[in-house]
C-alpha cells in the first residue's frame, strides 16, 4: 500500500534555466503530463537553497548553463535531499541520451526513480529543447534576412544619390558588380556601405 | 582530405593550445581539420565528450581521473595524451581581507599569508561565518591546489573554512556580493575581479606548486584506440601551437585571437598580461612579472607524467576521505598515456623523457634528466612547503600530508 502511494506521488520537476522563455516552452509542454508538479527557476542566486527546498524528484537544466557545475557539486555533497540525485543515465538507451545532448537538455533524477517514469517526460522536455531551438534559428536567419535587406537598401541610397541613378539601375549595378566578381550582392552592398562611411558619408 | 576533429573547450586562457593549432594552421599541415565546440561548465565538456559529441576535450586534469574512476557518474575510460599546460591560476581575496593577510603589495608569501589567513579563519569561525572560498570545480587542479596551501597552514578545509564551487564567468560576481571570500581560479577570471575592484590577487599557484599539472587534452579511451593517427597528429599540431604561443613575438596576435567572440569573447588587454606572465594585482597597480605564471612548453611541460596523474588520485583520496586504493591508483595512473606522447613525436626535436614518472616537488634547483635524444634540464618543481611526492609510495605520502 506505501509503496504503491509512493509510486503514484506526483513527481516534482524543476526547471532551472537562465531562459524564461525557453522554461515557459518547456513548462508548457510538461504541463500536458497529469502526474507532475511543475517549479521553475531562472535566477542564478540562491539556485541551490530553492532546490533543497522544493526537493524534487527530476531536475531538468540546460546545458548551456554555467550553473551545472554548481548543481552537481550540490547533488554530489548535498545532505539536504532526502534521496541523493545523479544525472540520468539509462543505459539501455544510448541514444535517447545522445539526443537530450544534442537538443541541449541535463535531466538529474533521484535515486530509485523508475525509468519508464522518466522516459516520456526526458522525450517531451528533448522535443520541446529541439523546437525552441529551431525557432531560435529561424529568428536569427529572418533577422539576417532583415539586415541583408537594409544593407543592400542602403547601398542602392549612396549610388542613387552619388551617381543620379534610379533604384532599379542602382540595383542592377550592385547585381553586375557581384556577378563579375562572383560574389553575393550583400557583399558588395555590405562593402559600398563600408566605402562611404570611410569616405565621410552617413 | 584532412579529418576533422572535434574538440570542446571552456573560454579559459589555457584554451591557447587547440584555438592555435587551428587558427594558424598547425593542426591543417597535420591534416586534420579542428572544429572546436565552446561550452560554459565542466559537465557539458564532459557530456559532450562520453556521449560522442565531440572527439576530445579541454579539461581539468582531476575530471579526467573522476570520469575514468567513476566518481560521480558511471565510469568511463578516458585517456590523455598531452597536457595542456601547467599551473596559470590565482588566488584571489576580497580586498579588506587581502589587505589583513597580505599587507604588503606583490604577491605574498605562500607561508606568510597563510598564517595571517589561519587567524582569520578561526576568528570567522568562532562567530559561526566560516571563510568561504570559490573553486571552478570539485575536480579541478585548483580545488587540489588551493586545499593544499590551506592544509600545510594550518587550516582544514570544510572544517576551518568552506570551498564551493563557483562558475568562472561569476567569481568577480560573487567576490563583489560577499557570496564568497576568496576565489582560486584561472585567467582571464582574476584580472576581471581586479578590474572591477572586487578582489586583489594575493597568490599565484606556481608559488604552491612551482610545475602543478593544470588542463588536459582527454579523449575517450575506445576513441583513441580507434583514432590513433588522428590523435598522434593532433598532439603534433598541439606541440607547434605551444613552441609558437610561448615566443614573445607572438604574444599581440595571439592575445587578439583567444579575445575574440568564439573564443574567450573577453578583453585581448587582459588576456594578453596573463599569457605574457604580467599580472595586475590590484585596481589601478601596475602588472608584476611573475615568470612561468602559465607554463605551455618548455621542459617537455606538454609530457603526461603518470606521477602527475598519481599526485591527482593522492588528493582526490585525501580530500573525499576515501582510503587509498592500489587499484584505482594503478586505474588513474594509466589515464595519463606518455606513450602516445612519444610515438607522436618521435623522430622531432622535442625532448622525449627516457622515464615516465617523476618525484615530484624533488628539484630545488637545476637538474639534468635523460631524454630519448641525450638530456634537458628541469628548473625547480617544488612544492613551497618542501614535501615531495614519490609515486612508488603513496600510502605514505598520504600518511605524511598534515
Amino acid at each position: 500500500m506505501l509503496q504503491r502511494s509512493v509510486a503514484q506521488r506526483a513527481m516534482r520537476i524543476v526547471i532551472v534555466d537562465e531562459s524564461a522563455t525557453r522554461a515557459a516552452v518547456l513548462c508548457e509542454g510538461l504541463a500536458a503530463l497529469d502526474d507532475c508538479e511543475l517549479f521553475t527557476i531562472c535566477e542564478r542566486r540562491g539556485m541551490v537553497a530553492r532546490i533543497g527546498e522544493i526537493a524534487p524528484d527530476i531536475v531538468l537544466m540546460d546545458l548551456g548553463n554555467p550553473s551545472r557545475d554548481v548543481l552537481e557539486e550540490y547533488f554530489a555533497v548535498s545532505r539536504a535531499l532526502a534521496r541523493p540525485i545523479a544525472m540520468f543515465v539509462d543505459e539501455s538507451d544510448a541514444e535517447s541520451i545522445a539526443a537530450s545532448v544534442e537538443a541541449g537538455v541535463s535531466a538529474y533524477v533521484v535515486d530509485g526513480l523508475a525509468p519508464h517514469r522518466i522516459r516520456p517526460l526526458l522525450d517531451l522536455a528533448v522535443r520541446r529543447f529541439s523546437a525552441f531551438a529551431r525557432l531560435e534559428a529561424d529568428l536569427a536567419e529572418a533577422k539576417g534576412k532583415l539586415a541583408e535587406r537594409d544593407t543592400i537598401d542602403r547601398a542602392k541610397r549612396i549610388l542613387m544619390d552619388s551617381r543620379g541613378l534610379g533604384e532599379p539601375q542602382a540595383y542592377a549595378e550592385l547585381r553586375k558588380a557581384a556577378m563579375d566578381q562572383g560574389r553575393r550582392i550583400i557583399d558588395i552592398a555590405d562593402a559600398v556601405v563600408t566605402a562611404h562611411r570611410l569616405m565621410g558619408g552617413k | 582530405m584532412s579529418n576533422e576533429l572535434t574538440i570542446g573547450f571552456l573560454p579559459l586562457v589555457d584554451a591557447c593550445l587547440p584555438i592555435l593549432a587551428r587558427e594558424h594552421g598547425f593542426a591543417e599541415a597535420e591534416g586534420l581539420s579542428l572544429r572546436l565546440v565552446k561550452d560554459m561548465s565542466w559537465a557539458t565538456v564532459l557530456d559532450r565528450l562520453l556521449y560522442g559529441q565531440s572527439d576530445g576535450a579541454h579539461m581539468v586534469a582531476p575530471l579526467a581521473i573522476a570520469t575514468t574512476l567513476g566518481r560521480g557518474r558511471r565510469a568511463q575510460p578516458l585517456a590523455v595524451p598531452f597536457v595542456l599546460g601547467l599551473n596559470g591560476n590565482a588566488i584571489t581575496l576580497r580586498r579588506d581581507l587581502a589587505d589583513q593577510v597580505s599587507p604588503a603589495s606583490g604577491l605574498g608569501d605562500p607561508a606568510a599569508v597563510g598564517a595571517a589567513l589561519g587567524a582569520v579563519a578561526q576568528a570567522r569561525k568562532a562567530v559561526g561565518n566560516p571563510l568561504r572560498f570559490g573553486v571552478v570545480h570539485r575536480y579541478s587542479s585548483h580545488n587540489y591546489m588551493l586545499r593544499y596551501w590551506l592544509a600545510a597552514c594550518g587550516i582544514r578545509p570544510d572544517e576551518d573554512v568552506e570551498i564551493v564551487t563557483v562558475p568562472p564567468p561569476f567569481c568577480a560576481d560573487a567576490l563583489e556580493a560577499g557570496e564568497v571570500d576568496g576565489i582560486c581560479v584561472g585567467e582571464p577570471w582574476n584580472s576581471v575581479a581586479v578590474e572591477r575592484g572586487a578582489g586583489r590577487i594575493v597568490l599565484v599557484t606556481a608559488q604552491i606548486w612551482r610545475r602543478g599539472v593544470e588542463k588536459v587534452l582527454a579523449l575517450r579511451e575506445p576513441v583513441l584506440a580507434e583514432r590513433r593517427g588522428d590523435a598522434e597528429a593532433l598532439v603534433r599540431a598541439l606541440i607547434a601551437a605551444a613552441r609558437h604561443f610561448v615566443d614573445p613575438a607572438n604574444l599581440a596576435v595571439n592575445a587578439e585571437i583567444l579575445a575574440r567572440s568564439q573564443y574567450l569573447d573577453g578583453s585581448a588587454e587582459l588576456i594578453g598580461r596573463a599569457i605574457s606572465d604580467r599580472l595586475l594585482l590590484v585596481q589601478g597597480g601596475d602588472p608584476v612579472h611573475y615568470p612561468d605564471f602559465m607554463f605551455q612548453y618548455r621542459e617537455a611541460a606538454n609530457f603526461p607524467w603518470v606521477s602527475q596523474a598519481e599526485w591527482l588520485y593522492t588528493q582526490m583520496v585525501r580530500w573525499e576521505g576515501g582510503v587509498y586504493s592500489a587499484e584505482d591508483a594503478a586505474t588513474a595512473a594509466r589515464v595519463f598515456r606518455p606513450d602516445v606522447y612519444r610515438s607522436a613525436l618521435l623522430g622531432s626535436a622535442e625532448p622525449l623523457p627516457g622515464a615516465s614518472s617523476k618525484v615530484e616537488g624533488s628539484l630545488a634547483g637545476l637538474t639534468s634528466v635523460g631524454t630519448q635524444q641525450g638530456s634537458m634540464t628541469l628548473e625547480s618543481n617544488r612544492f613551497f612547503d618542501g614535501m615531495s611526492f614519490d609515486p612508488h609510495d603513496m600510502p605514505g605520502y598520504l600518511a605524511r600530508l598534515p
